[in-house]
């Protein structure tokens, strides 16, 4: 049994301490938002926020992360710049299937509250990890700089 | 139309939990003994039997079980007037739960705020053909929509007419309320569902469409997808995501190769694995494989991971079959000595022969494009229970008719014992065409006592047994006079078949992969034969977004590219001349029997429409205006697939260590009038970003009758900082009473060879090997 803090609540999880953070949120938690893409952290699917990193939770064991915060897709509306970055992605009209959004989100949402207003490159190092099969990147670079340009939303 | 809660409808689906299914207590017992499917098929599209002498079926006519306009089918409002609309047909990024029923909302008044969608399981009795594949479901579906939203529109305004007692031509629909014109007196529609249900659906013949002038969504891309809430807030619910109580979770190590099966296992390791319940070995399906499982052994346990971890553990001898010996890099060899040799013609016209040997000059250039996989961000994912004498299943499925007749076959039940519910699909691209992975899930489930399980493909399995886009060989000859003008043609195509998949024997494209831009080709060119030498398929062969029109029209492009530099002629120019003048042509009259499947009356080959897409491209991108830097140049390429014509300019830009960077791409589109323009715009710039990862980095590669890519490090598809920096796409105005053309797939094909002709352009270097990777590096 291993307890996490996941979205600012404390959980028992009742699973192997070497399960990654991404199994034990879906199965265990019933948190589904985060999503399996590749299992070794070169999709970005699984993206969390751990102590506000963006962190790949399908190779995350979940006993290193119990003494962190546990931020995911489901809560990061309660951040300022998260809820800014859902907003853009719907009004941008990013997703197309959606299954890769969340990770961008989290990537995205993780960048703006580092870097307010970053460049083009600073979006290709930043989301450069996460794969999108559809194809939305364009729309993913302009969410980010509405975002950016948006007054308030990131500072 | 008083609202219901659909009892079969079960919670885990993506529809929000208090969502209505289908109307309509009323009108089922009225309508009770009148039809076989208890009331609610009153109009099927075309007559269940079927005569010798009937004409040839074409578009939503000739799918299996047709269409349904029904709005009892399809539309449902509750007393308080929200209106529940049945999107039939799969969502898998391309918008079509935003699209199909906004075409029922606008022909029914409906005001979009109070407008749900609720995702229909697999019943195409009921609702006519679900197979979401082959860029299909707006252009068959449209017309059906309309009738079905303005059909009930129609009930609505005769039932507020009736109780006011005025004509009916008195009353109008207006933003989900009637209004009486002279009174002024309003209903809405909340008020007025009951009365409604009570009236007879009003023949087909009698319902009056909207003017397109009147549209409030159609046409305008002002509605935001539907699903994008959901999808921001990680609440959306793919195949992955889909939880029961007391559920278990398997993941299968399947035979490494195509028509191996499992020799000898050794379980015990794997179930001392903490959380593993059961290994289950499921029987192997000899090829061809059609959407059989490929077998092999699972392991369920408690968690995926566990699961994950017991299969490690498992101790397996394979027997590999017949393809053991497959190895990618000699079939290529092999692929290239059958295009070197005469192959069956498939197309023949004038005297190829005789107009080489009196060329001027000849010229010959061989394209080979790899197996490819769709690598769907959501891998496999399906979700089965068996209670009760009742299989329910829940899958991000693009045909879920044949996932529920091919689950009941393998379980040994009635198909109408069997419900498939058809969940987001975390992208699809002809993946999820095949339900391979819901029978998985069934035969699991069964081997469980009926216990819910959740069978989970991980990247791996994905890549290692998927159903792969072929590979081929493309062979292309031609001879031309003094000025550089083609007067001989020939190209031989040499790939394995998808029909192989289901007749092991096949070796020839079929009729629906020859139309795929190899036969169909408009060119004014006198001599030209076309040739499709044998292949043999070593793997599953399967649908792969735009098809067999992924190498045909790399080919075909880039050979008009490579004829144009030879004749020292602008790219562009040289291409409008082989399509030559505006003209509409029968597919038939270029042994194209297939024209994807619509009537080749209604849909000519238009070459003025193929034409303008490409003048509007070049003229959008500056074609030929704009001095580029050294180092960069512009490709053109035009395809005419899923009777949508698409061209592309692509900017491509190469230093001096031959990193590839693309700043910018122009496509012109026409595929007629477009229901939502916006989600046009998406999938085309989404195609773009495919063709540009299937061109610079895709490959599926085989030793040993193995696949060698193993995951997203070894299988690259093209990430945010190599993807086109700006995509603008150009829609062409079309007219809503006209057929309308596909979306989905038609962006794909033009890119690769708009990409490798820009750059030529940029550096003289011709690909001709997909995909690109470090070719250009000095």
């Amino acid at each position: 049994m291993v307890t996490l803090n996941v979205n600012g609540k404390a959980q028992q999880v009742d699973a192997a301490p070497d399960t990654p953070l991404l199994w034990a949120l879906r199965d265990v938690l019933g948190l589904t938002g985060t999503k399996f893409g590749c299992g070794m952290a070169l999709c970005g699917a699984c993206t969390v926020h751990l102590d506000g990193q963006p962190t790949r939770a399908c190779i995350t064991p979940i006993s290193a992360v119990a003494q962190r915060k546990v931020t995911t897709i489901e809560a990061i509306g309660a951040d300022r710049v998260g809820k800014a970055v859902q907003t853009a992605w719907i009004e941008v009209g990013v997703p197309q299937c959606g299954y890769c959004q969340a990770g961008q989100i989290m990537s995205a949402t993780a960048l703006l509250k580092q870097n307010p207003k970053p460049t083009d490159a600073d979006i290709d190092a930043a989301m450069g990890g996460n794969i999108c099969r559809c194809g939305t990147y364009s729309r993913i670079r302009a969410a980010i700089q509405r975002v950016a340009g948006q007054k308030g939303a990131t500072q | 139309m008083s609202a219901r809660r659909d009892s079969t409808t079960s919670a885990p689906s993506h529809m929000r939990s208090d969502s209505i299914l289908l109307a309509n207590v009323s009108r089922r017992s009225f309508l009770a003994g009148v039809s076989a499917f208890g009331g609610l098929v009153l109009a099927v599209g075309f007559p269940a039997a079927l005569r010798a002498a009937d004409p040839p079926k074409y578009g939503r006519d000739g799918m299996d079980d047709g269409w349904v306009d029904d709005p009892l089918v399809f539309v449902a409002i509750g007393e308080d007037g929200t209106v529940t609309i049945v999107c039939h047909r799969s969502e898998m990024g391309q918008g079509v739960r935003t699209g199909m029923p906004m075409i029922v909302a606008d022909e029914l008044e409906a005001d979009w705020k109070r407008v749900r969608v609720a995702q229909a399981p697999g019943d195409q009795k009921r609702f006519g053909n679900q197979d979401t594949d082959g860029s299909r479901s707006t252009r068959h579906f449209f017309e059906p929509m309309r009738r079905c939203g303005a059909a009930a529109r129609t009930m609505l305004e005769a039932a507020a007419a009736a109780r006011w007692g005025v004509p009916a031509g008195e009353v109008e629909a207006q933003n989900h309320e009637v209004v009486h014109r002279a009174s002024g007196r309003r209903l809405g529609y909340g008020a007025l569902a009951k009365d409604a249900a009570k009236l007879p659906v009003p023949s087909r013949d009698t319902v009056k469409l909207k003017d397109p002038s009147r549209f409030r969504y159609i046409g305008k891309g002002n509605l935001k997808l539907l699903d994008a809430p959901d999808i921001v807030r990680g609440k959306a619910q793919y195949g992955i995501d889909t939880r029961l109580p007391g559920m278990l979770y398997a993941v299968v190590a399947r035979p490494p190769v195509y028509g191996g099966k499992v020799a000898k296992y050794d379980a015990a390791e794997a179930l001392k694995v903490p959380g593993v319940v059961k290994v289950v070995e499921i029987e192997s399906s000899p090829p061809p494989a059609e959407f059989n499982p490929l077998g092999g052994v699972a392991v369920i346990a408690r968690n995926t991971w566990a699961a994950i971890k017991g299969r490690q553990a498992l101790k397996l001898e394979w027997n590999d079959g017949p393809n053991r010996e497959y190895d990618s890099a000699a079939f290529k060899g092999t692929l290239e000595q059958s295009a070197r040799k005469p192959g069956k013609v498939v197309r023949n016209e004038g005297d190829f022969d005789g107009a080489m040997a009196g060329a001027a000059r000849r010229l010959e250039a061989e394209y080979y494009i790899p197996h490819l996989a769709h690598v769907t961000m959501e891998p496999p994912a399906a979700t089965v229970r068996i209670a009760n004498g009742k299989c329910e299943a829940w899958g991000c499925i693009q045909s879920p008719q044949a996932a529920r007749d091919r689950i009941a076959k393998r379980l040994g039940m009635q198909a109408a014992d069997v419900k498939v519910n058809v969940t987001l699909l975390g992208g699809g691209f002809g993946r999820k065409s095949k339900p391979d992975f819901m029978i998985e899930a069934a035969v699991l489930s069964k081997a469980m006592g009926g216990a819910p399980v959740k069978v989970t493909w991980t990247r791996e399995d994905d890549l290692h047994n998927s159903y792969y886009h072929t590979v081929s060989v493309e062979h292309l000859e031609a001879g031309v006079d003094a000025q550089g003008k083609p007067v001989a043609w020939l190209h031989r195509t040499v790939a394995p078949t998808i029909i192989s998949t289901f007749n092991p024997e096949a070796k020839n494209e079929a009729p629906f992969e020859l139309g795929m831009t190899a036969i169909n080709i408009p060119f004014v060119i006198p001599n030209l034969r076309i040739e499709n030498p044998d292949a043999t398929a070593h793997t599953r062969i399967g649908w792969f977004r735009s098809v067999s029109n992924i190498p045909h029209a790399f080919a075909v492009q880039s050979f008009v590219a490579e004829l144009a530099a030879a004749a020292g002629r602008d790219p562009k120019d040289f291409l409008l001349e082989l399509i030559g003048p505006a003209r509409r042509i029968d597919p038939r009259t270029l042994g194209d029997t297939w024209n994807h499947g619509e009537d080749p009356d209604r849909y000519p080959l238009d070459t003025g429409r193929m034409r303008r897409v490409v003048e509007t491209a070049a003229r959008e991108a500056g074609w030929g205006s704009k001095a580029l830097p050294k180092g960069r140049g512009q490709g053109v390429a035009v395809a005419y697939t899923f009777v949508t014509y698409v061209a592309a300019v692509v900017e491509a830009a190469v230093d001096d260590k031959g990193a590839l960077t693309i700043p910018r791409v122009d496509i012109a589109v026409d595929c007629g009038a477009q229901v939502n323009p916006e989600r046009v715009r998406a999938q085309l710039q989404g195609a773009c970003v495919m063709g540009v990862s299937l061109a610079t980095k895709e490959e599926i590669s085989y030793k040993a009758g193995r696949v060698e890519q193993d995951n997203y490090n070894a299988y690259e598809i093209t990430r945010i900082d190599a993807a086109p920096r700006e995509i603008r796409v150009h829609l062409l105005p079309g007219d809503f009473n006209a057929p309308l053309g596909g979306v989905g797939e038609p962006g794909v094909p033009p890119i690769a060879p708009a990409l490798c002709n820009a750059i030529f352009a940029a550096t003289g270097k011709r690909i001709r090997r997909l995909p690109i990777r470090d070719q250009l590096k000095a």
